[in-house]
């Protein structure tokens, strides 16, 4: 049939394509660990305007230390201005874009990560690559160290956040080393082998192991001798280590947390060991400042430090906020008081939670790091499995009102457990949390429901 | 965009690209006479050509293997020493060291390995020697002069003023409250805050001429111009696509787009006969071209005001650029990030934004990239923006901005300046003014000297053609001059072939980071570099 050419249709209407990486699921916002926060966002708790809101118990933010950085900028103000008359020093700093990153910043991180491991380790400001907050960190280092397609072991249960920030943009694969409770989730020699034989029968080439220490979201350190266990697997297997410490300095005693940093210099490992070694820190957690944005990467490997400096670029870290942490934690008298008081409210926080579980007969995996503990519901699940454990949280989150995350988005391997963070809050918030799950255990327990 | 003025310790080499050190070069001489073709002396060439390569062979064998140094511009060599059998009592789980890949030092990824390359741009080349030997009229009068990092420091007086007078009410909140970190500490939406969105949205409007507005909600705050653009490459091409991108195009382009999204970037040659504007043949031959090659072409990237020349695009050419985006149903990226920075008093500045809204068409494809490096001179800060019409892209861009996202303080700090709209206003007035005088001493001094500008009306820099002064119509030429520049005039300037221009001889300048008194000794020592050409050194 004819068609007049004059009324030829427009050139084609159809949208304009995105990526694939821009429709790809694995950003996770659609998963459950998600829905709870949008709860909270809906109805968030507040002491006095919302009394009966949803408590956020699934953010790791720790509030617990604010006085003392605010007491610290109080005194001093230089750290905030840029010197005398507020401006000397200013223009430099707006116009340092050097992906080196500050040098006094550098050196102030290096030696808050020595004071953090009580002196046991020593590190060397040029190793430290700067990035905006340690989820940049972890991503540079997967671009780094594995190709598209390849793998990296991960012991479970995990920060749910990895499968989003390991894989979507790099295209790398996770695959889980298998931890249970009977052994309190430590990571084992047998675990390590069944992950890597694994991918390999996947035919996946693994690059690396990831390991949280102090774990997330079990709130416990790596046992020094599942440190060596994993080190030797890495050496075994010629295969990367990234050890990211970012609670490190949210360990409640400083004796129990041994840091990978602590275990390379002990062995006084041959250069081609810990060349495989990478380390990420943040002052997200222990300094209580996520919105800064500072990251690090620390790695013993030479050329991993020049192309993580290069790749950092994309995400550098604004040079005021260089500055006025590098004043701060320069400050050796302000940082030992600071790291040895955070430790303490942490514990104390702890006991609390876990003094008030017990109360409600709930038990947890003893911990001793981190702004969360590990908390076991098995016994409540109408059926041990991932849909019972929904089930369970659904209540939680919708009639109790406590955002809390389960464990299957941890991909933890057995159900029931979930992680419960206690220092985003208040004390008195804190108490009202404990209260309200108590009451509702009680309840489940005679009724067999909510 | 990051223009990293970084100080790696790396010797630098200002080789062309072609000459890579290699144990492959040296086959080359000792076989010459056989390849040509001087039969005769087969016999006398070819045993002592195998004897020389086999030669090679055995000490390429067994040389001890180098231990990169720190910084190392060097992938890691293959280390041919043995494990060493005494640790092989520790535990029953390294009984396996000749297993599967445990030869040799545990490996980067390949694009761990093609990042860890020594820079061998001379782009990068010039600001590292800068970085080693940098003027100052007191400390150093014999540095090297910076003319290769588009950085403005003209108006740094304005905003020192500011902070003096506003700094401390602007993180503190402004009432006399104490020093809070509090509202800034904790974890705030990855895309920025709205407040500084609201911002942005403002300052963008005054520096772009009032024609046109920006609605904060399509807004994506990240930590630069970097990030921003890089995020989204992400969101609009996959693995293996191409972009389309007129030429001479900003050589951190190179970088930035390609490093870690594996995108291509396809020249469209413009030439000095159209004073390098873009022409709509130049970009259906590319994309053309593309299509034969293969490459699935996802989008068209363009500077403006354009990046090294300095050219405004017209109306005229920005609408068809819209229609040829329509016609092949790809995306436009605008990125307009010297908007603020005009010095030209016969074009006025159009961005994409301005004609978007008065046409009928399908903005989903139109995207634009901001910061505040250039306009506002503050590129330490870490602020870009990807402004967007597509729904898709924005929430993409919001999740990856999570991956850069600007420091809280600064946030804080840029709401409180970009808010003060009496001084902004001030400063993008004073700015433009004071860089109107610099590009009329310096393209005027450069005139002396026999050397014509492209004509241009924005950005930090000037286009010159210093053609006149090469040897060599090439660009070998090219970077010959650019060496003598650099090394006998001490000044670093960013030669063409850096951007990817099609004709030798052309040199991007910038003279934003120059006091005025400092014109004149630029003047002589380029002057001084002409002089040694004109006369055959």
């Amino acid at each position: 049939m004819a068609i007049e050419l004059e009324q030829q249709p427009k050139p084609s209407a159809a949208a304009v394509a995105l990526s694939r990486i821009a429709v790809s699921e694995t950003h996770g916002e659609d998963s459950p660990y998600f829905a709870g926060w949008k709860a909270y966002d809906e109805n968030p708790y507040d002491e006095l305007t919302n009394p009966t809101g949803v408590i956020q118990m699934g953010l790791a933010e720790n509030q617990v230390s604010f006085d003392l950085l605010e007491d610290f900028l109080e005194h001093h103000s230089e750290a905030a201005t840029w010197g005398k008359g507020a401006t000397a020093g200013f223009r430099d700093n707006a116009l340092f874009q050097d992906y080196h990153g500050l040098k006094s910043f550098r050196g102030a991180m290096a030696s808050f990560m020595e004071q953090i491991r009580g002196g046991r380790a020593r590190f060397d400001p040029d190793r430290i690559v700067l990035t905006a907050g340690a989820t940049a960190a972890n991503e540079l280092l997967t671009f780094i160290l594995a190709n598209p397609g390849d793998a990296l072991l991960i012991p479970t249960p995990y920060y749910p956040g990895f499968d989003r920030d390991l894989r979507w943009r790099t295209g790398v694969q996770i695959v889980p080393i298998h931890c249970h409770s009977s052994n309190n989730f430590q990571i084992t020699e047998s675990a390590l082998h069944a992950a890597y034989d694994d991918a390999v029968s996947r035919n996946l080439n693994v690059r690396g192991v990831l390991v949280t220490n102090p774990s997330n979201p079990l709130g416990a350190t790596v046992q020094r001798a599942a440190l060596e266990q994993i080190l030797d697997f890495a050496v075994e297997k010629n295969i990367h280590l990234v050890s990211d410490e970012i609670y490190s300095g949210s360990t409640f005693s400083s004796a129990e947390f041994v840091s990978i940093a602590e275990i390379l210099e002990s062995r006084g490992s041959r250069h081609v060991d810990r060349e495989r070694v990478h380390i990420v820190y943040s002052l997200s957690k222990d300094l209580g400042l996520p919105g800064f944005r500072v990251g690090t990467i620390y790695s013993y490997n030479d050329a991993v430090v020049t192309t993580a400096r290069r790749m950092s670029s994309f995400t550098l870290i604004s040079s005021q906020t260089q500055h006025l942490l590098a004043c701060m934690l320069s400050d050796k008298e302000f940082t030992a008081k600071y790291i040895k008081t955070n430790r303490e409210r942490l514990r104390k926080r702890y006991d609390v939670i876990i003094a008030g579980l017990r109360r409600a007969g709930i038990e947890c995996l003893r911990g001793n790091a981190g702004l969360f503990c590990w908390m076991n519901l098995g016994p409540l699940l109408k059926e041990l499995t991932k849909e019972g454990e929904l089930a369970l949280w659904n209540l939680i989150v919708r009639d109790v009102r406590l955002n809390i995350s389960p464990g299957s988005s941890c991909h933890c391997s057995e159900p029931g457990w979930f992680r419960v963070c206690f220092a985003n809050m208040s004390e008195a918030t804190l108490d009202v949390a404990l209260d309200r799950l108590h009451q509702f255990v009680d309840e489940y327990r005679r009724t067999g429901s909510s | 965009m990051t223009e990293s003025p970084s100080s790696e310790p790396e010797p630098p080499s200002p080789k062309p690209r072609a000459a890579a050190a290699g144990n492959g070069m040296r086959l080359v001489v000792p076989l010459q006479g056989v390849v040509q073709g001087r039969g005769g002396l087969i016999l006398g060439s070819l045993i002592p050509c195998a004897l020389f390569y086999f030669f090679q062979l055995y000490l390429k064998r067994h040389r001890s293997p180098k231990r990169p140094p720190a910084s190392s511009s060097n992938p890691p060599s293959p280390s041919a020493s043995s494990p060493n059998l005494g640790d092989l009592a520790r535990t029953s789980s390294r009984s396996n060291l000749l297993g599967r890949g445990s030869i040799g030092p545990v490996r980067l990824s390949s694009r761990g390995m093609a990042i860890a390359k020594p820079n061998d741009s001379p782009y990068y080349v010039g600001l590292e020697k800068v970085a080693g030997d940098p003027f100052h009229r007191v400390d150093n009068p014999d540095g090297i002069i910076q003319l290769g990092l588009s950085e403005n420091t003209l108006c740094f007086d304005l905003i020192e003023r500011w902070m003096k007078e506003n700094l401390m009410d602007s993180l503190m909140g402004g009432d006399g409250a104490e020093l809070s970190i509090n509202g800034m500490a904790t974890y705030q939406p990855f895309d920025g805050l709205m407040e500084l969105k609201v911002a942005m949205a403002d300052f963008m409007s005054r520096v772009m001429g009032k024609g046109v507005s920006f609605d904060p909600s399509q807004m994506v705050l990240m930590a630069g111009a970097t990030p921003a653009i890089e995020i989204l490459t992400f969101c609009m091409a996959d693995h293996g696509n191409a972009f389309l991108i007129p030429t001479p195009y900003y050589p951190g382009f190179d970088r930035d787009i390609k490093f870690r999204t594996g995108v291509e970037l396809i020249p469209v040659h413009c030439r000095s006969a159209d004073n390098f504007m873009l022409t709509v043949t130049a970009l259906d031959q590319a994309y053309n071209q593309a299509r034969k090659r293969g490459l699935k072409v996802r989008g068209i990237l363009i500077s403006n005001p354009s990046n090294p020349v300095g050219n405004i695009l017209s109306r005229e050419t920005l609408n068809e650029l819209l229609d040829f985006a329509q016609e092949k149903n790809i995306h436009i990226i605008s990125d307009e990030i010297f908007a603020g920075s005009l010095y030209g008093t016969t074009e006025e500045f159009v961005s994409m934004a301005e004609i978007i809204e008065a046409e009928e068409f399908d903005k989903g494809r139109v995207h634009i990239i901001y910061g505040l490096s250039k306009d506002l001179s503050l590129p330490g800060f870490r602020v870009g923006v990807v402004y967007s019409y597509n729904e898709n892209i924005l929430a993409a861009a919001k999740r990856l901005a999570r991956f850069s996202s600007i420091s809280a303080p600064t946030q804080r700090l840029l709401i409180s300046m970009l808010s003060d709209t009496k001084f902004i206003e001030e400063y993008i007035e004073t700015n433009r003014r004071r860089i109107r005088r610099m590009y009329e001493l310096f393209v005027g001094g450069l005139d002396q000297l026999g050397i014509q500008c492209a004509k241009s009306s924005g950005g930090l820099y000037c286009w010159a053609n210093m053609s006149v002064l090469i040897a060599l119509y090439s660009e070998k030429g090219e970077l010959e001059l650019w060496d003598k520049l650099l090394n006998v005039g001490k000044v670093n300037v960013t030669p063409g072939s850096a951007c990817h221009c099609i004709e030798p001889g052309w040199f991007r300048c910038c003279f934003t980071a120059l006091a005025e008194e400092d014109v004149p000794l630029v003047m002589e020592r380029i002057g001084k570099v002409a002089e040694m050409c004109k006369s055959g050194q």
